[in-house]
This record gives C-alpha cells, structure tokens and sequence, in this order.
C-alpha cells in the first residue's frame, strides 16, 4: 500500500515536471497557433522571457482585436526543454489539429521537423535560427526563418569586427575565436566563418562548449588566454552565456572585442557578471525596451488582467522583445494569408503562403505599434528569409545601447553558400520532394 | 610522427615555456576538483547510510540555492536567508526518511534508487512552482564571500587567483574535512557504517536508522547548498546547475562509492586531469573534451585498481 502510495506520488511529482502536451480541444472557428517553449531545464533562462513575450503579443490581439481578423487565437504552449524529442513530441500532440505554424525555438528541433513539414503540410517558422539553407525558397517550400540566418549573422559580426580593423583587408594575420554550445545550433555558423577566414587570411581558434559544461568552462577560458584571439564571437544559449561573459570578464579578456550572436544577448546573460560585463557586444535584430504603443496594450490589456505569468520587470527586455517580434511574425503571416485567401479561418497551407509574401515595412511596424521595432521584413517564394539588417549593442553595466547603425549581412558571399547548403542537404536527404506548391509572387 | 609529436612532445613543451599557465591550470584544476569532492560526498553520505545511489542531489542543489535567493529576494537578510535554508534543507531530509526511506526499508536497493528518481522531478516540479524557471543572481557579496582577484607573478607571466574560488576552496575543504572527521570519528559515523554494512543488523544492536537517515540527508543537504552557492556564483542560478552533479560521477567511479578520503582524492585528481587534459591535449580533437576526458581518467585508473581509489579488494568464493 505504502510503495502504491510512493509510486503515485512519484508520477504525480514526475507530471509536474515534465512537459503538457496541448490536450486542448480546437475549436473550428479559431486559429490554432501552439508555441513551442522551454520554462523549465537548463536554458529556461533564455526560453522563458521569449515564451512571454510570445504568448503575451498574442493574448492580447485577442484581448484588444477579438484575434486577427475577427477570429479569435488559440494559443497553446508545448514545453520541451529545449529538448528534440520533446520538441517531435509536441509537434506529434498537435500536428492533428490544424495547427497555422510551429515555432520549434530550437535548431535541434527545427532540424527534426524539417522532413516532416513538407508532409504534414504545417509551416515552420524558425526565426532567425535552424538551418540556414532553409531560406532557399525553392527546396524547402515549408520552413521559413526570417529575418536573419546564422550565416547572415556571422557575416555581420565579422563585418563589424572588420569595420573596427579598418576593413576586411586588415584581418589578415589576426585570430578570432570562436566559443559555440557544441549542438547543431553552435556548429551551425562554422562553414560560413573557416570561408571568410580562407578569404581574408585570419586565423579561426574553436573553443567548443559541450552543454554538461556549460557552466564549468574555466579551462575554455584559460584556452582563450594562451591563445590571444584578437576577437571573440559566441553562438551561445542558455547557461552558457552567463558563464562565458563571467568568465570571459574573469580571465580579463576585453570585453568590446567580444561579439556574441543574437541569442547571446539578453539582460541575464550579462547581469550576473555585474560591473565587469561592461563592453560586452551582441548582435540584435530587434529593439530594447517598453516604450511601444504595442508593449503599452500588452501591458493594459494581458498583464494588468492577471493573463500572463511576464513579471513585470521583464517587460522591454531584450528576450521578451525578441518573443514579441516572433508572435508579431506570426500575427502578420496570419493577417496576409487571410488577405490573399479571402478566408477567415485559415489552415497550415493557407498560412504558408502568408508567410511566403509576408512583407513588414517600417510603415507596417509603425502601423502595428511597434515604430522602429526591427528593420523591414521581406519574404519571397525564392527567399524565405530576408537577409535583414542587424545592429551591435553594448551592455553598460545596467542595460543595453545601441553602437551601431543597421548593418546588412554579406549577402554576396551567404546567399551562394546558401544555395550549396541546399544542395548538398537535398542530396543526402534523398528523395526530397520536388517543390509543387504554387508561387504567389512569382518569384519563382 | 607529427601525431606522436603533438601527444607527446607538444604539450610539455607548452608546459615548460608557459608555466604561468600551467600553475594556472593546475590552480584551476584544484578548485574544481575540491568542488567535486564536494559533490561527490554528498553521493557517498547517501550512499554509504542507505545503499542508494541518490539521483536527487543534483536537484538538491538547485533547490537549495533557489531556496537562499528566493528567500533573499523576498526581502530576508542574507544570512537569515542562509539559516532559514539549512531549515528547509532539515525539514527536507525528514521529509524524505517520513516519506520516502521509512515506507521502504528493506525494500531492493532499486526500489530506493527510483524513489530517489520521483524525488528528483518532484523537487524539480516544486522548485518551479515557487520559484519559477527564470534564472537568479547568487547573494555572493551579500553572504560576505569575496570577489575580484590576486594577479600572481609566475615565470614571466601571471596567475590570476579569484578571490571566490580561494573562498570556495577553503570553505569545501573545511566542509570535506569536517565531514570526513564526522562520519569516521563520531559515534555517528560508527553507526553510520553500521547501517551501511546491514540494516537489519543496525537495528538489533539499537541504531536508530531514521535517525541516521535524517542526518546524512540534511549533510547531504548542507553540501548542496554550498555546492549551490560556489557553483552559483560562478554564473547563475538556475535549473542548469543539476548538471554540475553529474560531474561527481567520474570521481564516484574513481574513489568508491563508500570512500570519502576516495571522494576527496578521486575529486581532486579528477579535477586537474580534466584541466590539463582539455587544456594541453584537447586542441588535438577539436576542444571541448573535459566532459568526457574525466571519465577516460577514472576508466584507466579502473584498469589498474577495479576496486576503486580506496576501494577493498572483493573476493567471492565459488
């Protein structure tokens, strides 16, 4: 009787743990919109505010709008833990319910998906993240990440690491160093930087971080002092980034020479450095702060009414934004593929062409709340990405300022890379559907 | 011939020329290893009074430092913080000998390994809902725990000495020495490896198993609340650092699981093996091999010595 009672309560504790499929019936007349999170495990750091701000853009269209075009959202949250399996099994929880779009929030995950998209015919939208030759329109009608590819990113962060050397010229001989999460995620950006590196003759020092050691990364660190790298750029997440500023600041390595990716950029990845984070860079795509007429109804219409689990510090932040931005991408496809089905209630297919000619103007920002939020959204059948503009920002020691101006990625040399990655995908992947889906803009 | 080089040459050349970096490495090395003898005590506590491998301890550290911040953070001075820690740490550890071990005494050791698996993702579950996920600064500086660092001329370089990691090394030294004295020169400890050579036994000769159990999972408890605090302060706090426990199982294979000198010595040597390892031999794989370079170390001590570090010689009859 007693071990019953043990056993009981252990998978009573074991359900509180891991993750809750979306059980939730779907109702016809509304829009299925599941959200793949992670709130809990060891990179709950950075899912939780994207999680947030996710899920809090789209409480309150349906709070302030009755939803997008008068039907109303169906947000359901999935928690993986920033884990694969769980991730293909959230997407097997909701695949048989009309869902518009999953955003898996992990490559990992992404990678797994991408077979299956096609099949299933649901859009991933993995944005600014997962594979980069994914933005190839033409073979991979189904995925979608704007508005930047890693490969964009590295060629941004090199750009502004050359811009700061006095050109590309001047990288020769230097060293830079790249410490990554040793998962697909991290490894992602590595063929785009050994090809600048081939180009302009710097040298390239990889400091891997596999996750057990993402928070034990001393002898990385003692690693980066032998080497001297003249700069260093992270693709972190996760505990990882705490850490690596911790103990890059520890080691006594320059802080302004240290770029980390979009996804190493959140206030808690430089706070627990306090003082000593000073100088710290990362690339960032969208804007910091609460100061958005936007961010202003999410406030007045989910967060004052009890709706969100956002505390109230975290609203403007930068992973909360970031979250905001994702649902705005979302919110937009939706809107657009209503516009050119003439449909209210939409499915996956529908959606995909939504996000497919998904265009977001600085008109459009301005018009949706959010003026000077991100730089333009373009989307085309051919290109599914974008290839936006990006700035560098600078913690201060209390928050985030912007250094830059909007830097263009070096389309010129990613866009041909892309196009090889596909290839090469496509062929170890074989037999890769044939695209049959028509093109609304013609591009293709 | 180059490869050969690289293993054998290379690296000792690299130590000889830098030896700045080399004390480095082993400084490093000792305070990680110290910290993993930390870590690992609190497997060899558990494991040493119950005969289970407690999967649980990595989450007691999680818990345990979530538990001091959370409390800080709802405006409760530091050390009372710290206090009211040990407290929960205390009602911890009764509440699983009430709940957990009692029901299942002289159940099969498996029974008390899975029980220690559902405790794990009930802590997990509960540290969620009082805490939430959101990752959290540790009180170092409030506790009184030094930052900042001592610059030490070496050679013609220079060994940075964090102020935190000397803090840490001495307070888990004294934690390891402490327990070591506790558990092999008390009464306590005489009971305590009374219990783990039979509890059937223990208990005809008067021992009081609840009363032992609670004991050594509070220790166990007090140890994940300094492994949360050091390990917490070198980034943050948050549900990652159950990871950090994992990085006791190499020094389990290595000192035993019933030896806490083994604990001490297997930490320490796994710590600076990792460190030079990764350091001067992990550039010829790509990097990144201290997760797994650890478990090379103690698998080759294992070829020498299956018994373990400290281990006794078993011989069974036929």
């Amino acid at each position: 009787m007693r071990l019953k009672r043990l056993v009981l309560g252990a998978a009573v504790a074991g359900l509180v743990g891991v993750s809750v499929p979306a059980t939730q019936a779907v109702a016809q007349d509304s829009l299925f919109v599941p959200l793949f999170t992670y709130r809990t495990g060891p990179f709950a750091n950075s899912g939780i505010p994207i999680a947030n701000g996710m899920h809090d853009y789209l409480a309150m269209l349906n709070a302030r709008d009755g939803g997008i075009g008068g039907v109303k959202l169906n947000i359901q949250e999935c928690e993986t833990g920033y884990n694969d399996a769980k991730g293909v099994e959230c997407y097997d929880s909701v695949k048989g319910k009309n869902p518009l779009v999953v955003n898996p929030y992990s490559t990992g995950i992404t990678l797994a998906l991408i077979p299956k998209a096609s099949v299933d015919h649901i859009p991933v939208l993995s944005m600014a993240y997962g594979l980069s030759a994914s933005a190839v329109g033409a073979d991979f009608p189904w995925i979608f990440n704007p508005p930047d590819t890693y490969w964009d990113g590295m060629s941004i962060a090199l750009k502004y690491i050359a811009e700061k050397e006095g050109g590309f010229a001047k990288l020769k001989g230097k060293t830079i160093g790249f410490i990554f999460l040793d998962v697909g995620y991290g490894r992602e950006p590595i063929p785009l930087l050994n090809d600048f590196a081939k180009d302009y003759g710097f040298n390239v020092k990889m400091y891997p971080v596999p996750p057990s050691q993402m928070q034990s990364q001393g002898s990385v660190w003692l690693s980066v002092r032998r080497d001297r790298p003249d700069w260093m750029i992270m693709w972190g997440w996760g505990a990882m980034n705490p850490t690596a500023v911790t103990e890059a600041a520890r080691t006594g390595y320059p802080m302004n020479h240290f770029i980390g990716v979009w996804w190493s950029g959140s206030e808690g990845d430089a706070r627990p450095a306090g003082e000593a984070a000073k100088g710290y860079l990362s690339l960032n795509f969208n804007a910091v702060g609460a100061n958005y007429p936007a961010i202003k109804d999410i406030e007045k219409y989910v967060i004052a009414k009890g709706q969100s689990q956002t505390p109230k510090d975290q609203i403007g932040e930068n992973f909360y934004n970031r979250g905001v931005m994702n649902a705005v991408v979302i919110a937009e496809a939706i809107r657009n593929a209503q516009r050119i089905t003439h449909k209210k209630v939409i499915d996956g297919a529908d959606m995909r062409r939504g996000l497919e000619t998904l265009q977001i103007s600085e008109q459009r920002w301005k018009q949706i709340g959010l003026p000077e939020f991100a730089a333009p959204i373009h989307v085309t059948c051919q290109d599914h990405n974008g290839h936006g503009s990006v700035y560098v920002q600078q913690w201060t020691g209390k928050g985030w300022a912007k250094v830059s101006g909007w830097i263009t990625p070096v389309k010129e040399k990613v866009i041909p890379l892309l196009y090889d990655a596909a290839k090469d995908y496509i062929s170890k992947n074989q037999p890769w559907p044939k695209r049959t889906e028509p093109c609304d803009d013609k591009t293709l | 011939m180059h490869l050969l080089y690289d293993i054998f040459v290379s690296p000792f050349a690299q130590m000889v020329g830098a030896p700045d970096l080399l004390v480095q490495t082993l400084w490093d090395g000792l305070v990680s290893g110290v910290l993993y003898a930390l870590i690992a005590l609190g497997f060899v506590l558990i494991f040493k009074a119950s005969g289970v491998f407690n999967f649980a301890q990595g989450i007691m550290v999680v818990f345990a430092a979530l538990t001091l911040v959370g409390l800080y953070q709802h405006g409760v001075p530091a050390y009372a913080a710290l206090a009211l820690t040990l407290v929960v740490m205390l009602v911890l550890a009764f509440g699983v000998e009430r709940l957990m071990l009692r029901p299942l005494v002289n159940q099969p050791e498996i029974i008390l390994f899975m029980a220690t698996f559902g405790l794990t993702y009930f802590l997990i579950g509960l540290g969620e809902l009082i805490f939430g996920g959101d990752p959290k600064v540790m009180i170092a500086s409030q506790l009184g725990l030094p930052s900042g660092s001592y610059r030490v001329t070496v050679a013609r370089g220079f060994v940075q000495l964090q102020k935190i990691d000397i803090a840490a090394a001495i307070i888990a030294s004294i934690m390891v020495v402490g327990l070591g004295v506790l558990f092999n020169r008390t009464r306590i400890g005489r009971a305590l490896r009374a219990v783990a050579d039979s509890h059937k036994a223990a208990l005809s000769v008067g021992i009081s198993l609840e009363q032992i159990w609670v004991i050594v999972w509070f220790a166990a408890g007090v140890v994940a609340l300094a492994t949360g605090i050091m390990w917490g302060a070198r980034s943050d706090v948050s549900f990652a650092l159950e990871i950090i426990a994992l990085k006791a199982l190499p020094v389990l294979i290595l000192g035993g699981f019933t030896s806490i000198p083994g604990a001490i010595i297997g930490g320490l040597i796994i710590g600076v093996g990792e460190k030079l390892g990764d350091f001067y031999w992990g550039p010829l794989v790509g990097g990144g091999i201290e997760s797994w370079f650890a478990y090379v170390i103690a698998l080759v001590f294992l070829l020498f010595r299956p018994q373990g570090l400290f281990g006794e010689r078993i011989i069974e009859r036929l």
